[in-house]
């Protein structure tokens, strides 16, 4: 693991008006570690999420992000091309409902190969090759490779929408509830997946979720969120086995556990 | 043997003077007048100059008779024409709130200065055909008459703007020039003016489509109908160089201004928006229509979601123009032979290799 | 079928008789050509890339040729002399016409001959004669935006343009072979240009995609309804997109033309009769004619001489 942070946050805030999305919240991202962000909705993690991965601009703060070339470049003041580069190459961004992520009226091979489509891949026989394995990796039938994902489950969709992130080998995931709209059983599976994945890859990533035991199960270091502020920041473990915030500590009793 | 298909050239001749003949109809009738034309059906000839953008009575008149009725053909022919003539400058903005009101009604105050003038309207008409039209037999009353009131008949959007209820006028920076869409290319997103250029000039059916559906739900608005007003205005020429305004003549007008939903935030007090809709002519529907999708597209403005076709720029304004639709869409009989033997070829290739395909495995893959 | 190959000037209408307005040389207006010109020098500047432009009403319908007449119309001279194909044929109604419009509004000289024309004018097809230094095809262009049935937003597409995001063009034509075992695109097939701006070509069929490649003649397209004019200079490389395992092949007849006998030509499909019968002829009827004129002959004339023998 490199000793040097691959994401820089600091005093990044964000406001809507006179309303405060996310503010002053800074941290470091290692490479290869997992961070969740969790609160209740409205907490400000979406936003958070949002100005991380440069969908929404802050209001004031920068964000680090270390190329691959070693150097640090300031997100925000990249020009929009880079920016597209870095996120169709370097990053994934896994979104809750996966039609939001897919293309819902392309082939599951299509929707993985076109990153490699993108970044000048000419070979229709290897990005093929390459898309089946990779559904194999995400536990697809390879048969499934020119179907469109109108015709998968909610938890295939979700795997093909990781596939199809993880396919140029990007460092930084970031995932906005990743098993929000499956069912308990799928989540179950579907984490098991994530985390194998994350494990295997060496990938850094951001998952915002609500729910703790994905916290638990997926994440090295998590941030509680309300109200816009980090009100709680530690190893996961520390902060679900010993909550220091009155809040945080609300919101572990509030979960069964597991 | 076999001989090319060709003379494309008698075939057109022939054809335009089948068209010619069609167009005059029976020799034994008298031709159709301009004057019978404009004095009798103004509002075809309005709408004419309204979507061709060009105020010229005589012209679309003419282009209505040309175009047998058809109104797109009509507005077609007029656009064209103008397209030739040259252009001196934009007028003055023209001062409704002086317009020399021939009717004028509002939905949203009972009684208001200058009172509620129904004017020449269908609006409470029983839509009953009038046999008396067949042969023009019956004597047509003179209208009733009198005076015009010498002072300017007040906007209802005034009375609410004086008390602050309503959103200021739309206001363009101080060095602003008017666009001209039939002078400069189209970019998305687009100035409100332009956009007002673009929907003054577009298809009546489109508009009002659009505008019903965001009654019944497709991005709704709340409209009222502040104040729906027809008549002349006059049209003022400002030449820089002689240091004077010179009066160009009178023009009829419909204007609509719709009141719509209001908005307000913790900043600013709540106040109602505004739709604006200005057409050639006597057309209220136009009119109404277009105020009804300016409000629509000014979702982006009021932070609103696009959800809906009215309240998508792109969407509305490179549908809007019926001359390009129809062009766009009648060109479809025009030949493609070369692509569709480009496509019959692939398709009797493609069919070629289904069969044996078939034949062994029904599930066998179509990629290699 | 001698007819020659030159027609004669035909006077534009006197203008006394024009009472509602005496239109201009090539019917626009010179500050409206001056503007077409500078959106042509951008076009050609930035070889592939659309450039908007004020497109006027002109008097044929949009989607009926108004680009391509107002591209002709910004670059006509006296001197000039004019082709106008439509599918490959001179005599086609669409092409009738707007020849006509020009004869009558630039009394320009008009031909039929590819090699004597300085401005061609086409729909759908790129002339089988190889075109030379000093010669413009003037392109037709329905749809300028290859983009735009995978995003219909006009902002999307500029912006990926101006990035260079073209994967998603590489997805349709995965889709292609993963559905139909090939690239099934066979008109409009999309070509990078300068490699950089990826481009459509215009419905021509794809078997005259390799004509554009680093041809001779300057290529304009003008796209009237859309407001896009943009263009491919002489010696440009135009390479049609493909995979390097599914390579880029244009159409193959497996007959030659039934007329002049031509190989290598795309040809059109002529129904004979109502019992399957049917010939394959030259679209390009100059081409077809040029041949038979110098003696060619295809298989259909040769029985039907055969007959006449008889």
């Amino acid at each position: 693991m490199s000793d040097m942070p691959l994401l820089k946050v600091r005093s990044l805030s964000k406001f809507y008006g006179n309303r405060i999305g996310c503010h002053d919240v800074g941290f470091d991202l290692w490479p290869g570690e997992v961070l969740a962000i969790v609160g209740e909705s409205g907490s400000g993690k979406t936003t958070l999420l949002n100005c991380l991965s440069t969908r929404l601009m802050p209001s004031t703060g920068d964000v680090q992000y270390r190329m691959r070339d070693g150097d640090y470049r300031d997100l925000y003041r990249m020009s929009e091309a880079e920016r597209r580069v870095l996120m169709r190459t370097d990053w994934g961004f896994v979104h809750q409902n996966p039609a939001d992520g897919l293309r819902m009226t392309v082939s599951a091979g299509a929707n993985v190969g076109e990153r490699l489509m993108a970044v000048g891949n000419r070979h229709y026989g290897r990005i093929r090759a390459t898309a089946s394995e990779w559904l194999s990796r995400v536990e697809i039938e390879t048969d499934r490779i020119d179907d469109q994902p109108r015709a998968f489950s909610g938890g295939m969709r979700q795997r093909l929408q990781i596939a199809r992130n993880l396919v140029t080998s990007p460092r930084l995931v970031f995932m906005d509830e990743p098993t929000g709209g499956l069912d308990v059983s799928v989540q179950a599976r579907l984490l098991d997946l994530v985390r194998g994945l994350v494990s295997d890859l060496g990938l850094s990533a951001i998952v915002v979720t609500h729910d703790l035991a994905v916290a638990r199960l997926l994440s090295h270091r998590m941030m509680v969120m309300k109200g816009g502020h980090v009100i709680e920041h530690g190893l996961t473990d520390r902060v679900l086995d010993d909550p220091r915030e009155p809040y945080t500590q609300l919101l572990v009793s509030s979960i069964l556990q597991v | 043997m076999y001989v090319a298909v060709k003379g494309g050239e008698k075939a057109i001749a022939n054809a335009h003077r089948l068209l010619a003949d069609r167009r005059r109809g029976d020799r034994s009738l008298p031709g159709l007048t301009i004057a019978q034309l404009i004095g009798q059906l103004g509002l075809a000839v309005d709408r004419v100059m309204a979507e061709a953008s060009l105020y010229d009575q005589s012209l679309a008149a003419l282009a209505l008779k040309q175009a047998r009725g058809d109104m797109i053909e009509a507005i077609f022919l007029l656009r064209a024409y103008r397209t030739t003539l040259p252009r001196f400058g934009a007028s003055v903005p023209l001062e409704t709130g002086r317009m020399q009101v021939e009717r004028r009604v509002s939905a949203t105050y009972k009684d208001l200065p200058g009172g509620q003038l129904l004017g020449p309207t269908f609006d409470y008409t029983h839509r009953l055909l009038d046999p008396d039209l067949l042969n023009e037999t019956a004597e047509v009353e003179e209208p009733a008459r009198r005076d015009g009131e010498a002072e300017a008949v007040m906007r209802v959007s005034d009375i609410l703007d004086r008390e602050g209820l309503i959103e200021p006028d739309g206001e363009m920076p101080e060095d602003h020039v008017p666009g001209d869409l039939t002078r400069e290319p189209m970019e998305f997103p687009m100035p409100r003016d332009l956009r007002l250029q673009a929907l003054a000039r577009g298809d009546e059916g489109f508009l009002l489509a659009l505008g019903y559906s965001t009654q019944r739900g497709y991005g709704r608005t709340h409209p009222f109908v502040g104040e729906i007003r027809m008549g002349l205005v006059e049209v003022e020429f400002e030449v820089p160089e002689l240091g004077l305004t010179l009066s160009l003549g009178e023009i009829r007008i419909t204007e609509c201004q719709m009141v719509n939903q209001f908005k307000g935030s913790a900043k600013a007090p709540p106040q109602f928006t505004r739709g604006y809709g200005l057409v050639f002519g006597q057309s209220e529907r136009k009119a109404m229509s277009m105020s009804l999708v300016d409000r629509a597209l000014r979702t982006g403005e009021f932070g609103e979601d696009v959800v809906a076709p009215a309240q998508d720029e792109e969407f509305v304004i490179s549908h809007c123009d019926n001359v390009q639709a129809t062009g766009f869409v009648e060109h479809l009989k025009l030949p493609h032979y070369v692509d569709f033997q480009a496509e019959l070829d692939l398709v009797r290739r493609m069919r070629a290799r289904h069969k044996p395909a078939e034949e062994t495995t029904e599930h066998e893959e179509a990629a290699e | 079928m001698s007819a020659p190959h030159t027609e004669p000037v035909t006077a534009p209408e006197s203008a006394g008789e024009a009472e509602l307005a005496a239109y201009n040389f090539a019917y626009l207006d010179e500050q409206t050509k001056r503007m077409i010109r500078r959106a042509i020098l951008k076009a050609i500047a930035i070889p592939g890339y659309q450039v908007p432009f004020a497109s006027r009403e002109m008097p044929m319908p949009y989607g009926w040729g108004t680009g391509g007449v107002q591209v002709t119309a910004a670059i006509i001279g006296p001197e000039d002399v004019l082709k106008v194909i439509d599918q490959g044929a001179d005599d086609t109604t669409n092409a009738v016409s707007i020849r006509a419009f020009f004869q009558k509004v630039a009394a320009v000289r008009a031909t039929t001959h590819t090699a004597d024309a300085t401005i061609i004018q086409t729909r759908h097809r790129i002339p089988e004669h190889t075109l030379k230094e000093g010669q413009v095809l003037v392109y037709q262009v329905p749809i300028p935006e290859p983009l735009r049935f995978l995003e219909p937003r006009e902002t999307e597409t500029r912006k990926m343009h101006a990035l260079e995001e073209y994967g998603l063009m590489h997805v349709k034509l995965y889709e292609d072979i993963a559905r139909h075992g090939r690239i099934a695109t066979t008109y409009a097939y999309p070509v990078k240009v300068h490699g950089r701006y990826v481009m459509d070509p215009s419905p021509t069929p794809k078997f005259d995609n390799p004509k554009m490649h680093r041809s001779e003649a300057l290529q304009l397209f003008g796209a009237g309804r859309e407001k896009r004019i943009y263009a491919v200079p002489p010696h440009t490389d135009v390479v049609s997109l493909d995979f390097e395992d599914h390579p880029f092949e244009v159409q193959q007849f497996d007959r030659p033309c039934a007329l002049c006998g031509a190989t290598h030509v795309y040809l059109d499909e002529v129904v004979l009769d109502d019992r399957g019968g049917r010939m394959f002829v030259c679209s390009d009827t100059d081409y077809c004619e040029t041949r038979q004129a110098e003696g060619h002959v295809g298989e259909m004339l040769a029985t039907s001489e055969r007959e006449a023998a008889e």
